[in-house]
This record gives C-alpha cells, sequence and structure tokens, in this order.
C-alpha cells in the first residue's frame, strides 16, 4: 500500500481504460528502438559469455521505497554502460507495462545484463529491477535470491520511509551487502547529512558509507557502479559443476510459450541440452538461452554465475514455477532452497459486466494468468451476477493492477465485488471435518462461513505494519490504529522529528481504506508498509442482510463482533438509497443469526404516475416502460422484492469508494 | 378529426420544454394556409367519414386569431364529415384570451376552452366513433397566485387568470376546463388545500390536475436542481394528489383519469378517445398521429410524426401537402401496449370490447386472468379484471407506473 499516493485505490469500479488496444504481450513494440542495441535482435550473431568468468559478475537488485528514484537511477546505469543509448527519452525502460509507465511503478520485476569496463577488467553486472510496492515484496524476495548484493536508495528529502525499512531488512536477512544511496540531493529541500544518520542509526551503517547522488541528473552514478563491484561480491559456484539452474521468473510469449528467467548456480546451460524439472520432474530440450538487454539477447551458452532466460518448450508458466532448480537430464542435483509461494491476501468476486462476455473474460483471465502466477483463481456464481470467478491477490494494488491490465491488454470491463480476507475456522463438528478431510479450514467466501457451533476457533489474518511519520502526527495516528484492532510492537525515534511505529493489524482492517485515512490524517507525510504476521484467534461473525426478512447471499460479510453494528446500519442506510421503492414497504435489516442488529425501512410508493399522457409523444414513454419490462428479466428478486442486478454492487463500491 | 398545433408562444413558461417557439411576429397567413393544407392531407390519407372532435392545442393556440381556428375547421369539415356537435376544444392563456378574443372563437366554431398551464401533447384527434360530443379545452391559470405565477414564469396575474375564466365560462359554459398545478416548489400541504378550494369556487365542470414535473432543461428544473427552489418531498406530493382526488370527488366530480375531472358528464371527448386507442390526426409542427391510412389502401394503424422545427415543417408542407417526418407501423404487440398504458388511465379501464378490436384472438382473461403478474396485481388490489374488463383499483391509479412494466412483461411473453 505504500504507493497509493499515486495509484489511487479504486475496486468494485471499472477503471478506465485510457487506452483499450491490447498491448503486445511478447515484444514491447512501444519500446524505443534506442532501448535495444544494435545487434540484439535475434538471428544476428550470438554473444559468447564465456569471456565472462564468475570473478567478473556482479548480481544486484535496486530496492527503495516508491518514488524514490529506483527506476531512474536503473535508465542511468544502463545509458552509462552503453546498454541503452543515452537520450532524454530514457523514463523507466526497465518498467515494460503500459500500466506501470502510467503509474510511475514498477510491478514486475525485470533483469538487465550490464558490461562495464572497471580498471581494465570487463564486468558483467546483471542488474534485477524490482517492485517497490508491499502488494509485490514476494517478487523482491525472489530477485534477490539471484542476488549477492543491494543497491539500497533513499530519497534526501524524504528520509527512511516504511519501504525502505521493510526492503532492507530483505536484504540483510538474505545476507547481501548492501550499498546505500542517497537519491535527489540536486533537489533544494535536500538534507543528505539527516538521512545519512537515520540510515546510521536504524540500519546501522556508518554514515560515510552513503552514496549521495541524482540519478536524474547522472551525479555521481558511476560511483555506485565501482562500488557494486567492490563491494558485491561474485556469485560462488563454479563452471565445472553440474548445472544448477534457478528459476526467479518467469512471463509468456504467445509465439514462444514459456521464458524463465534464471540465475546459474553452477554449470553452464546450452542450446539443444536436456533439461529436467526438479519440482514437476518434466524433461525439456532448451531450444534458446540467452541474457536481457533489456531484451532478450540470444547467447551461445550461459555459465555459473550469470543470469538470463531460457526458453524450453514449456508450454504453460506453471511448468516454470518459481523457485524451482533446473538440471541436466541424468545429473540431478540437490534442489536450492526456493521460495514460498506468493499467497493471495486480498479475495474478489469477478463477474462480467454482461453474462454474455463471460467466455471472453475466461480466456482473457487466462492468458493474463499465464503472466501473473501470484493471482489464483476459483470458478465462482452468483445468483446475483451470475457466472464468474473469486481471484485471490497479493494486495488491493495488485488487485487494481490485474483489473486495469485486464481493460488495457483485453479490453475487458469487470464488477469486482468487495475484498475480503481469507479467514480461517477450526472445526469441531466431526461431520464437518469428515466432509473437509481437515481440522482447519480457510474462507474465502462469506458464503462459507461455517456456524459458530461447528467451530471452536476463528482466526483472522494479520499483519505487521510498518509506519514512518513526522511525529507531530503520532496522536491521530495512534487513535487510528487504536480503533483498526492494532496493538502497538514498537514505537522508535529515527531522528528528531520522525518516529517509526510497529503495529500488528488485523488484515480485513487495512484493506480498504486504511492507508487513505493514514494519508489524510498526516497530509501525506506518513507511509506505511507491512508484511504477513500469521494468524490470530478472532471473534469473527457472519452478517446478514435481510429484505423483508429475506437474505441477500451477495451482501453476507464476515466481521469481527466489534464492528458489526457500524458496518450493519452503514449498509443498511446505503441500501435504503439504492433499492427503488416498490409497491410495498420492504424492510431493510442486518442481521448476525437471529438478531437483528440494524433496520432501514423503505417506504412503498404512494403515487407514481405520470400525470400527462395525451397523444403527444407517447412513443418515448413506450420506450420507456418496454425498457423496464425487459429489466423485469434482469431483476434480481428476494422474496417478493426486486433488486436492480447492480444495486449491490454499488452499495459495496460505495462503501470502498469511502 | 384534426388536431392542429400553434407552435408559438409570447414568453416560454418556466416549466414548459414543449416545441414552443417565442418568435415575434408570426406570419399567420403562411401558417395558416400550411395548417389548412396538412389537415386536408392527412384526412385524405386516413379516409375518416366523421371527425369527433377537433382540439387547438401546441404552443399557445389562442395566439393565433379566430381566422385560423376557423379556416383549419373549414378544412376539416370540407374533407370529411364534421358534426355539428362534435367537441372543438381551444387551449387558451389567459393573458391572451380577452373577452372579444374568446368570442371571435366561438365565432369561429370553438365550443370548449381549456385554460391553463401546460399546452402538451399532439392534440387533434379523428375518433370515428364518436360517443357523445367533443369539448373544446382552454387553458386556464395554473395557479392563481401572483407570487407562483411569477415562479412559474407565466406573464399573466391572478386576477386577469380569474378573469378569463370569468369570461370563458360566460362564453362556453359547462364547456370550460381549467388547469391545476400542484407541487410547486416550496408549497406545503395547507397552501394546497387552500388553493383547491380557492379553484372550486372559480372552477367549471372540468378540471385537469396535474404534478408540476420539472422536465429537463427547464429553467425550473434547474433552479430545484440548483437548490434555490425547494421541491416537496415524495410524501406530500403523493398526500396532495390524494387531497385533491378525494375533495374534487365528494364535490360531485367523476375521476375519469388519471388527472381528469368532470361533472354533470363534461367529459373531454378528445382525449377520452387518445386514451381509448381510438386514431387520430395530428396537424402542425411537432404533432403526433396514430391512424390507418386507407387512402393509401393500408389497413395498419401507423405512428406519424410531423417535422418538429416550423419553418421546415411549413416548406414541407407547401411541396408535399403535409410534413411527416416519420411514420411507423405498429405491430400488433405494440398497439396492445399503448392500449393497455393508455386504457388503464381511466376509470373505465380497458373494456372486453376494446382489446378485443385490437387483440381479437387473446382476450383479456386469456392473457391477464391466468397465473402471473397481473393476477398478483390483482390479489394485491391494485387491479381488477372483471366482466367490465381490466382497470386500476382506486389505490391502483395513483401507482399506475409500477405496475405497467409488470404487465407488459408479462404481455411480451404471451
Amino acid at each position: 500500500m505504500a504507493l497509493a499516493g499515486r495509484a489511487a485505490l479504486r475496486w468494485g469500479a471499472r477503471l478506465p481504460s485510457p487506452c483499450p488496444a491490447a498491448a503486445p504481450l511478447c515484444r514491447p513494440a512501444w519500446l524505443p528502438a534506442a532501448c535495444r542495441r544494435p545487434y540484439s535482435s535475434r538471428g544476428e550473431e550470438k554473444l559468447d559469455m564465456s569471456t565472462y568468468p564468475v570473478e567478473s559478475i556482479r548480481n544486484f537488485s535496486i530496492i527503495a521505497h516508491v518514488d524514490h528514484g529506483k527506476s531512474t537511477l536503473a535508465d542511468r546505469l544502463l545509458e552509462i554502460t552503453g546498454t541503452i543509448s543515452k537520450t532524454d527519452r530514457n523514463k523507466q525502460v526497465l518498467d515494460k507495462l503500459q500500466v506501470e509507465r502510467e503509474r510511475g511503478i514498477t510491478v514486475k520485476a525485470q533483469s538487465a545484463s550490464l558490461f562495464y569496463n572497471h580498471e581494465g577488467v570487463n564486468y558483467l553486472l546483471n542488474l534485477i529491477d524490482t517492485p517497490g510496492h508491499v502488494d509485490f515484496s514476494y517478487e523482491v524476495s525472489r530477485s534477490l535470491s539471484a542476488c549477492q548484493g543491494v543497491i539500497l536508495v533513499v530519497d534526501a528529502n524524504e528520509g527512511i520511509q516504511a519501504q525502505t525499512v521493510a526492503n532492507f531488512y530483505l536484504a540483510f536477512e538474505a545476507q547481501l551487502s548492501i550499498i546505500p544511496v542517497i537519491n535527489k540531493i540536486d533537489l533544494k529541500n535536500a538534507d543528505p547529512e539527516r538521512v545519512e544518520k537515520q540510515i546510521e542509526k536504524l540500519f546501522d551503517i556508518p554514515t560515510d558509507e552513503c552514496i549521495r547522488i541524482s540519478a536524474k541528473q547522472g551525479t555521481n552514478v558511476e560511483k555506485v557502479l565501482q562500488k557494486v563491484i567492490e563491494k558485491i561480491p561474485p556469485p560462488q559456484c563454479n563452471t565445472a559443476d553440474p548445472l544448477k539452474a534457478l528459476v526467479f521468473d518467469s512471463t509468456f510469449d504467445h509465439y514462444r510459450g514459456v521464458i524463465a528467467n534464471i540465475a546459474l548456480f553452477g554449470g553452464e546451460i546450452a542450446k539443444g541440452q536436456k533439461i529436467v524439472s526438479a519440482h514437476t520432474k518434466k524433461r525439456y530440450e532448451v531450444n534458446e538461452v540467452g541474457i536481457l538487454t533489456p531484451d532478450e539477447q540470444p547467447t551461445h551458452k550461459l555459465y555459473a554465475g550469470q543470469v538470463g532466460y531460457l526458453i524450453a518448450g514449456m508450454k504453460e508458466v506453471t511448468e516454470a514455477q518459481i523457485g524451482d532448480t533446473l538440471f541436466l537430464y541424468k545429473q540431478p542435483v540437490e534442489p536450492l532452497p526456493g521460495f514460498k509461494s506468493a499467497k493471495p491476501m486480498v479475495f474478489a468476486g469477478m463477474y462480467p459486466i454482461d453474462q454474455t462476455e463471460y467466455n471472453n473474460l475466461k480466456s482473457a483471465l487466462e492468458r493474463l494468468t499465464l503472466n501473473d502466477s501470484s493471482v489464483t483463481v476459483h470458478r465462482d456464481s452468483s445468483l446475483a451476477l451470475g457466472a464468474g470467478w473469486r481471484l485471490g491477490f497479493l494486495g488491493l494494488l495488485h488487485m487494481e493492477v490485474f483489473n486495469q491490465r485486464l481493460e488495457q491488454e483485453y479490453n475487458m470491463s469487470v464488477i469486482l465485488t468487495a475484498p475480503t480476507v481469507p479467514y480461517k475456522a477450526v472445526l469441531s463438528s466431526a461431520k464437518l471435518i469428515k466432509e473437509y478431510g481437515k481440522d482447519q479450514i480457510t474462507i474465502i467466501n462469506p458464503a462459507q462461513f461455517p456456524d459458530k457451533l461447528s467451530v471452536s476457533e476463528y482466526l483472522e489474518p494479520t499483519v505487521l505494519g510498518t509506519i514512518v511519520t513526522p511525529h507531530e502526527y503520532i496522536g491521530k495516528i495512534i487513535t487510528l490504529c487504536q480503533d483498526r484492532r492494532a496493538v502497538q510492537k514498537d514505537m522508535l525515534y529515527i531522528d528528531e522529528n520522525r518516529v517509526m511505529l510497529k503495529y500488528l493489524f488485523p488484515l480485513n482492517e487495512i484493506v480498504v481504506d486504511f492507508y487513505d485515512a493514514l494519508k489524510s490524517l498526516s497530509s501525506g507525510y506518513a507511509s506505511f508498509d507491512y508484511e504477513d504476521a500469521g494468524y490470530q484467534s478472532a471473534d469473527l461473525i457472519k452478517m446478514d442482510i435481510l429484505l423483508n426478512g429475506n437474505p441477500v447471499e451477495e451482501l453476507a460479510t464476515i466481521i469481527h463482533n466489534d464492528k458489526a453494528y457500524a458496518a450493519g446500519k452503514l449498509l443498511c442506510e446505503r441500501l435504503k438509497e439504492t433499492i427503488p421503492r416498490q409497491l410495498f414497504e420492504i424492510a431493510i435489516q442486518a442481521a448476525i443469526g437471529k438478531k437483528i442488529i440494524a433496520r432501514e425501512t423503505l417506504k412503498p410508493y404512494r403515487k407514481n404516475v405520470v400525470a400527462k399522457c395525451y397523444g403527444g409523444d407517447i412513443t418515448r414513454r413506450m420506450k420507456l416502460l418496454r425498457r423496464q419490462a425487459e429489466g423485469k428479466r434482469l431483476m434480481r428478486k428476494i422474496g417478493n422484492v426486486e433488486v436492480p442486478r447492480d444495486a449491490f454492487i454499488r452499495v459495496l463500491k460505495r462503501e470502498t469508494d469511502k | 378529426a384534426p388536431c392542429p398545433q400553434w407552435p408559438y408562444c409570447r414568453k416560454r413558461c418556466s416549466y414548459c420544454n414543449f416545441n414552443t417557439y417565442v418568435v415575434p411576429a408570426v406570419d399567420e397567413a403562411a401558417v395558416r394556409a400550411c395548417l389548412v393544407r396538412e389537415a386536408q392531407t392527412l384526412l385524405r390519407l386516413s379516409q375518416v367519414h366523421s371527425v369527433t372532435s377537433v382540439f387547438f392545442g401546441g404552443g399557445t393556440p389562442s395566439l393565433g386569431s379566430p381566422s385560423t381556428i376557423a379556416a383549419v375547421l373549414e378544412a376539416v369539415a370540407g374533407a370529411a364529415h364534421l358534426p355539428a356537435g362534435a367537441e372543438v376544444t381551444l387551449e387558451a392563456n389567459p393573458s391572451s384570451t380577452s373577452a372579444a378574443l374568446l368570442v371571435g372563437f366561438r365565432a369561429a366554431g370553438v365550443n370548449r376552452l381549456s385554460i391553463g398551464v401546460q399546452v402538451r401533447g399532439a392534440l387533434p384527434a379523428a375518433a370515428p366513433a364518436a360517443s357523445r360530443d367533443p369539448i373544446v379545452t382552454v387553458l386556464l391559470p395554473q395557479s392563481l397566485d401572483d407570487a407562483e405565477l411569477r415562479m412559474l414564469g407565466r406573464e399573466h396575474t391572478a386576477a386577469e387568470a380569474r378573469k378569463a375564466v370569468e369570461a370563458a365560462r360566460g362564453l362556453f359554459p359547462g364547456r370550460t376546463s381549467i388547469d391545476l398545478l400542484f407541487g410547486l416548489p416550496g408549497q406545503s400541504r395547507d397552501a394546497w388545500a387552500q388553493r383547491l378550494e380557492a379553484t372550486l369556487r372559480l372552477c367549471d365542470d372540468h378540471i385537469s390536475l396535474y404534478q408540476l414535473t420539472l422536465e429537463p432543461g427547464t429553467a425550473l428544473a434547474a433552479q430545484v436542481r440548483g437548490g434555490t427552489l425547494p421541491a416537496p418531498p415524495q410524501d406530500v406530493l403523493a398526500d396532495m394528489y390524494q387531497t385533491a382526488r378525494n375533495v374534487l370527488v365528494a364535490t360531485g366530480f367523476r375521476h375519469y383519469e388519471v388527472s381528469n375531472f368532470a361533472r354533470k358528464g363534461a367529459l373531454g371527448t378528445h382525449n377520452l378517445s387518445y386514451w381509448r386507442a381510438d386514431e387520430y390526426i395530428g396537424v402542425g409542427p411537432g404533432a403526433h398521429g396514430r391512424f390507418v391510412l386507407r387512402g393509401e389502401g393500408g389497413c395498419s394503424r401507423e405512428a406519424r410524426v410531423q417535422i418538429l422545427e416550423p419553418v421546415s415543417w411549413m416548406r414541407e408542407v407547401q411541396s408535399q401537402g403535409h410534413g411527416t417526418r416519420s411514420r411507423a407501423v405498429l405491430s400488433p404487440l405494440e398497439q396492445l401496449e399503448e392500449l393497455l398504458t393508455l386504457g388503464l388511465r381511466t376509470d373505465e379501464g380497458i373494456t372486453h370490447e376494446r382489446w378485443g378490436h385490437f387483440s381479437p384472438q387473446l382476450s383479456l382473461q386469456a392473457v391477464f386472468g391466468e397465473q402471473g403478474e397481473a393476477r398478483a396485481l390483482q390479489q394485491e388490489g391494485w387491479l381488477v379484471l372483471d366482466s367490465g374488463g381490466l382497470r386500476c383499483t382506486w389505490a391502483g391509479l395513483a401507482v399506475l407506473d409500477s405496475l405497467l412494466p409488470d404487465l407488459l412483461w408479462q404481455l411480451q411473453r404471451v
């Protein structure tokens, strides 16, 4: 959530589609020609990578809080090393997706191999650009596993932010060399000295190790490259060993199938070799290997320590399991530890706006998930919304970006329901345990919430949130956190006027609008980041919404007992505004079990008849009436209450628009 | 019977989005010639033998001169039989209806006056099966309160209105209708009750009762939307309507249509023929018609709209004999939908006979008597289907627009 400043969080909303044309998935056609090396087009002379032995290789990432200049620094590094030619147009060259460029965020990690001569030695520097948003921290940790060091970029004006802290610890725990860089020293309010002190205090890095740069102007960027060579160790591996390649990312190309990004921890790999996936045990023949510059640039071989790509006839992205180890056929190796697979934190129903679009949406979803395997997809259906899916996302921004890509790359408009987090229930009923085949279940759809009688305990997901803020906002922020049922874990002054707070939050309390609330009460100065912190016991209940006593399945919500009254009241009020008056009174109620906790009454029509109807233009009136008559077909009937299909969405949307 | 439209007004009222043109000088002779010519052409096309009623509406027809009315009536009588007692209604605006002018109109053949606010709808109708003599409708004052009149943008005063009604009643006794508007911004229940009482003291035997509709694009709608004028809440509007219905019925009026009340049998024949889905011919810019083109050998009811913009309409009439903008044959289903929508507005509803005229195969009973929406609406007390036909109950009439989608939906599935 740490970057929603630039990306207004909206869901349940149809995102506007500034460019409905499907963007090419395989070749970023918009990439300026200047971005490609003259010899990089396929089919021409292949590079010989054997001239880069392990000692001359450095694999590193750039990590930073959003907006601190990560992608701009990457642009400069690509220019200095001649990977791309120097022009004014190089803006976030590695951000290939349309949504990335529009929003100025990086969603997907990208790699580029740089060639750099330092003190007479030719070095191969593999830069892996990482996403700057907490939703995508799994991408960061994955990228880091292919690295031996990182450049930690901090804005000279803003100083350390929540995401800086999170990223630092990811690198620190991975035992990587860290090169602190203070960026944007050209800005008027830059205070690099203060930032150096923060870095010293928080990360225990001596102030004199920080490099002050302006990535925008190119100041001291060369120095960063030199530090990369001096401070980051070469990978520890040997070309003489059997092949051991880590799959750290993958993309899908409609023409060539799966393209796996790999890091070689041993041996070498070349076209024609037979390889095996340690995960699936499937065998493949290598069609092509190469490096990314940042376009694919085929090479004869890749050698231990190098980072590049591989095409080997894999048809589905799931075949290139991220974290998988590849080895030569009949030469098995001990697989690398791999990583936790991405865990969805937020679930939402997705439905076509019109059911006739179902198949088109289905195929768009299939294709898009090929490129974003972190989205989970389950088929789902709702009486009000028809057939659709329940999708799991890494976070709200991820959900929003996914939706935007559906619009931009596949020209699909969808309805997204309110997001929910994955709750758990420890079952006590023998019948249910038998039914599920286990005693603990995860609930991603409120419709599946088991009754309290058959459950010994409900669990809710929690996160450890980090907030960095100027100290004058502490009071308000503490109140906000308490309202969100959060428990304070830490509070630390990182300099005279900046404070870092740590809180344990129930995930559902921050999912919807926490970040917006935080930003607004701190005039935009506080930053926020969070990490998974497991589950905790929670007093959860399922709240039903009733219309004249009949439950509305799609509005059922899982909610904490303490919050039920307020939420129920709000929902009833909004429904009252959304449901059209009918010929009879409608009771709109929120209920927990049999207990009604909120009620609104929608009065019946007492007069609804057009005053004037003579021989004038009855045609227009008939058209309206016919539309209303046809609309009857699309009404969701709950008991005898007719509800327009979009009413629930409007209610949910408003809730999230707050 | 023709229904000439006079599309000119002296001033545009703040609530009106009707097809009116405010032009200082109208070439009345040219307009008259075109109305006459179009009436003749359309009557010839329809081949009606007899015209039941004629209604002069549109902008402010009383701004036209009696000679125009006379010319059109002569043309009608020349093209078809116009019985001596046929209802000839003129819509009138109090400020443009001097007693002398009214005398002129009466001499021209007008025998019913409708005084009031909005002039709406394409008025002419040829109803071949006349049930009774037609009436003329003069538009009488909306409101008898100067402040309200100013708000509505009317250029007459309450005193003028009162005078106009009295003059009209003197000339057209028992055949003067007045319009009554409720739901004005800021109007209270009490204010309405008083207005109603004052109107009853003044009125003749016919009242048209309208809730003020805020038509998009009008000055009044903009003021209400902008918050400078408060619109009465739905509940107050419903109360006002109910009060008026009760009071009028208690004073001997028959509530014969959603918005129309008559006593001593003074029903507006002309308008009744719309609600009964009789044939009608629309003459003049923007007028609508529904008739069979027997003159061209047709046998299907057509919807016809005349050109809206007066200058183009005139040009077309001069070259083609009529200024029809569009014609469309109505399918049997469309005709039934219109019959249902219009017929249920009346207290008699849709008789079996009338329904049978449009639907010889499927009876009302067959369509609405079995399981379905109409049955449910009957059980809930909104509708009645009996030997008299299909009609709304007293309660159902006030919420007819909530009943119609269900009924049309049921009809469409037959």
